[in-house]
């Protein structure tokens, strides 16, 4: 079933009209010698039974268990409402909204994005969205590298690693250096001296281990130096958290997987990027401005695209043609359907959800890092290595412990995360499961992989 | 007439959609410090449950999508985006990148079976499911050229990039990004790249050509493995833009046209939906020699089990966070999957079909075809002496269906990329042209019918120049 309409009929009035006697004559561009290859693929299913591989395939993966893992991706509230407006046909089936008259939705709804995140960040103008968080980041630095002409980033080892291994990427083929910031014992950034070669400070708060930072240092040691500072965000933090516009970063990124897109394994969901006034000229991607139509109506349209890549080609800002759209809807609608309060009492039942975890384990007898300090996860040092923890906790049922890597010096280790929609049922799941394993300072127990 | 209102406008302070599971405790500030905190609330919507249905269903009604009507755009191959893809990916949706991978040897196997059966369509050796889009995966692949000449000690003199004028602007925008030099060469009489300027143009210094094929005009590359073989005599690689895959897919494959590396564009030929402007899907295929570089990690077998491979060293490292946009990757694996070989052959075979069709219904309604012949899944119309392209697409919007691709590519005047995609049946291609007929009638008879068009769209023409000029890029809420 390949959703193609034609009958015989079809084809042979299509071939007529064209003029030709075969659908092969209209591949005689092709050489021949490359046309028509074999193609060694699984026979075609039906829908029955693809369904029915489908369903095969998702009961070999651990889902709807009790889940402990953040490290960028959290199982946050999504009310049925969301997905249901957001994946209409109309949105999920349209096209980037060039012909303003027609797109209204994308359009109006995107306003309705931007408008959201400035909110959340305090900082004025944000675009439509990017591919996700890490990608964000490393446009970030190219913008900070472009508005200062300096050649060199700043960036906190508490930083995401894939998110810092992303700018690597990004940052080698124009020979832009990195520069990193170690780690201090409570496992956060010290304020480091920001040389005046600096383009750019980016600090992760909460970072990747869970804990706070001091941000409005961060701002003033950047800024000292003529450099930006780029705070990398967990949009949902903010409704309790302070904002980035607040304390003087100059670009807020992040990903907004927890403003209420499903995990799907970790894409897609989106990034964004929100920036000061001044920056606007710099920003990559979509923009969506509000202007008037002809009868004097509100309407929107998207905007400043003389930086992007359709116009400029190879002078452009970015190549950033796509942009995680969908999943932005995803957010917008959420947001709307929470509002403040809603979102609050998110942010806040993570938090409050994460530190009972994190006194439950220590009253347990667990080595739980001495910071307390964090929004949704915090640092357990264990006896085994980290993924041979969470190994042995997913088959007792439990999903848990994002591994530390070695680079931040704590030995073995592992992140665990809560969030509103942990029950005191998933915190004894869990205990039993560290119980079990030997991670709960039973003096003698033998470990049972 | 009042405005449409933005959700900030509707419901009242107190109200709200949804209430998430409230756990109570200490405060914020006991936790976490008063330092740490907002000192005041984002100002979010505040509406009761419906409000927020009728809101976002009106939007949605004021949205033009494939699944509404004619969606015709050339270069983004809008065919229809099945059903039961939704259910498909749905199956996933509550699976974390960072579980336990022996508790995830479904999703694994799925993804490995990807990379192999896109291997296999598009005749390439291995493949890297990351890149979050097209343009995504074209800087990966660049990235990769890139780290290969440096391995072999041409780094510093391979500086340039080729493409035809015709190129995709994402093209040269990525060669730019991945620090590159950019040089065009021109389209020929018949076309093609003009196959003398581009053989003038490979020289030593020649990193990359970056080509298309068919090309933005919809037109098969007849001396590709010529191009090929020159692009290889000089030591470059070949990429291959796979936005236009959807000619070909099923029938003739980038890596027997002689190509290194190539992008696919799920959300084109794979139809994962365009949701709006995204997210995309833009996996990467190379040949063997640039397989080293790919990024990390990519999905392997070890014995019986699934593995997250990041243990290689020379590749290019990670473009992104996490394995890719996997929700799109299931649905394209359910297309592939629910299709087979055969049908992916109907699926070309159809598309290209469907566009000699409509190019000649157009030329019968009036309009001039660029490089008038035999076309691949796309041509590049014009409008007749006079006419504006940009008026004739704006009447179109008054009848219900939507424009081609204007002003693409750039090569063509008044252009109008017409992708009709083989999901179409022929009473709507009969329909289309009849209506383009209508347009040109309408728009001879009455000067003032194009100017004025559209007249019963959601909004009519919109003030652009205001929009760039004072920039308004977020709700004020009265105070600014």
């Amino acid at each position: 079933m390949p959703y193609v309409p034609h009958t015989d009929d079809d084809v042979r009035r299509a071939l007529a009209a064209i003029g030709v006697d075969d659908v092969d004559d209209l591949f005689a561009d092709v050489p021949a010698e490359i046309l028509d290859p074999p193609l060694d693929l699984p026979e075609p299913m039906d829908e029955v039974a693809l369904l029915a591989h489908l369903d095969a395939l998702a009961a070999l993966d651990q889902q709807a268990v009790p889940t402990f893992l953040g490290g960028g991706v959290r199982r946050h509230f999504i009310p049925a409402v969301t997905p249901r407006l957001a994946m209409q046909g109309e949105f999920v089936t349209a096209y980037t909204p060039y012909q303003a008259e027609v797109a209204q939705g994308v359009l109006q709804s995107t306003f309705e994005f931007q408008t959201m995140m400035s909110e959340l960040t305090g900082l004025p103008i944000a675009n439509a969205s990017m591919y996700d968080g890490a990608s964000a980041v490393a446009e970030a630095a190219l913008l900070a590298v472009r508005q200062t002409h300096r050649e060199t980033v700043m960036v906190s080892r508490a930083v995401h690693p894939e998110t810092r291994e992303v700018l690597q990427t990004y940052l080698w083929p124009l020979d832009i250096d990195i520069e990193v910031v170690d780690l201090e014992p409570s496992l956060t950034t010290p304020v480091p001296a920001v040389g005046d070669h600096v383009a750019a400070l980016i600090v992760q708060d909460p970072n990747h281990l869970g804990y706070l930072e001091d941000m409005p240092a961060m701002a003033a040691a950047a800024h000292a130096a003529g450099a930006l500072l780029i705070a990398v965000v967990d949009p949902l933090a903010l409704a309790v958290l302070r904002e980035p516009g607040s304390y003087g970063a100059d670009v807020a990124v992040g990903d907004g997987q927890v403003l209420g897109v499903p995990m799907q394994f970790g894409g897609p969901a989106f990034g964004f990027m929100v920036v000061t006034d001044g920056l606007l000229r710099q920003l990559p991607g979509r923009l969506v401005g509000q202007t008037s139509d002809v009868d004097g109506r509100r309407a929107f349209v998207l905007t400043l695209q003389a930086r992007e890549q359709h116009i400029r080609r190879s002078k452009a800002k970015s190549n950033i043609c796509s942009n995680h759209q969908l999943a932005a809807l995803l957010a917008t609608v959420n947001m709307a359907a929470l509002g403040p309060t809603g979102l609050r009492e998110m942010a806040e039942g993570t938090v409050r959800r994460a530190h009972q975890l994190a006194a439950a384990l220590r009253a347990a007898g667990a080595d739980v890092a001495a910071n307390e300090r964090f929004f949704a996860e915090f640092v357990l040092r264990t006896r085994a290595e980290g993924a041979t923890v969470r190994r042995r906790l997913a088959k007792r049922g439990v999903r848990a412990g994002v591994p530390v890597p070695a680079e931040y010096g704590i030995g073995n280790g592992v992140t665990l995360a809560a969030t509103e929609l942990t029950t005191d049922a998933d915190v004894e799941a869990l205990l039993a499961a560290l119980h079990d394993v030997g991670e709960l300072g039973v003096v003698g127990t033998e470990v049972v992989a | 007439m009042s405005d449409f209102p933005l959700v900030f406008e509707r419901g009242a302070a107190g109200r709200r959609a949804a209430r998430p599971p409230v756990t109570d405790g200490a405060s914020m500030a006991e936790l976490l410090g008063e330092e740490a905190l907002r000192a005041d609330p984002p100002r979010l919507p505040e509406v009761s449950e419906l409000d927020l249905v009728r809101h976002y269903t009106q939007l949605a009604h004021r949205q033009f999508s494939i699944d509404g009507n004619f969606y015709p755009l050339g270069s983004c191959t809008m065919k229809y985006n099945p059903k039961l893809h939704e259910d498909a990916a749905e199956r996933f949706l509550d699976l974390h990148p960072y579980q336990d991978p022996d508790h995830a040897q479904g999703i694994l196997a799925l993804l490995h079976d990807l990379q192999r059966d896109l291997a296999t369509i598009t005749g390439m050796d291995a493949i890297s499911l990351q890149p979050a889009a097209g343009a995504h995966g074209e800087l990966t692949g660049i990235l990769m050229i890139r780290a290969y000449h440096e391995a072999n000690g041409e780094g510093e003199q391979r500086r340039v990039v080729i493409c035809p004028d015709g190129a995709h602007g994402t093209n040269p925008a990525t060669a730019s990004m991945a620090g590159y030099d950019v040089v065009e060469v021109p389209t020929g009489p018949d076309g093609e790249v003009d196959i003398e300027a581009f053989e003038a143009a490979l020289g030593p210094d020649t990193a990359a050509v970056m080509l298309t094929n068919p090309n933005t005009l919809g037109i098969f590359e007849r001396r590709i493995l010529r191009m090929s073989e020159a692009a290889h005599a000089v030591g470059a690689q070949l990429y291959y833009d796979g936005a236009n895959l959807n000619a070909v897919v099923g029938r003739a494959r980038p890596g027997d046209m002689g190509f290194d590396v190539v992008h696919l564009n799920l959300h084109k030929t794979f139809t994962t939906p365009h949701g709006g402007g995204g997210p995309g899907t833009g996996p990467v295929g190379v040949k063997a020699h640039l397989a080293p570089y790919l990024p990390v990690p990519l999905v392997a077998r070890e014995g019986d089990r699934y593995v997250l491979d990041a243990e290689r060293p020379r590749s290019i490292g990670r473009m992104r966070s996490f394995y890719g946009n996997v929700g799109n990757l299931v649905r394209a694996y359910a297309y592939i999957r629910t299709l087979g070989a055969e049908g992916l052959r109907r699926v070309s075979s159809m598309a290209v079909l469907n566009a000699n069709y409509l190019r000649v219904k157009m030329k019968e309604a009036g309009f001039t075809i660029a490089f008038d012949r035999v076309n691949m899944h796309e041509f590049v119309a014009q409008p007749p002496a006079g006419m504006r392209t940009l008026d004739i697409a704006k009447a179109l919007l008054d009848h219900g269906v939507h424009p081609m691709t204007v002003y693409f590519p750039l090569i063509v005047k008044e252009a109008m990329m017409v992708e009709p995609t083989e999901t179409e049946s022929l009473e709507t291609l009969d329909a289309y042209a009849a209506t383009l007929a209508e347009v040109l009638r309408r728009a001879e008879a009455d000067p003032a019918y194009l100017a004025e068009a559209p007249r019963h769209t959601p909004v009519r023409r919109l003030d652009e120049t205001t929009a760039a000029r004072k920039p308004v890029l977020r709700h004020g809420f009265g105070d600014l």
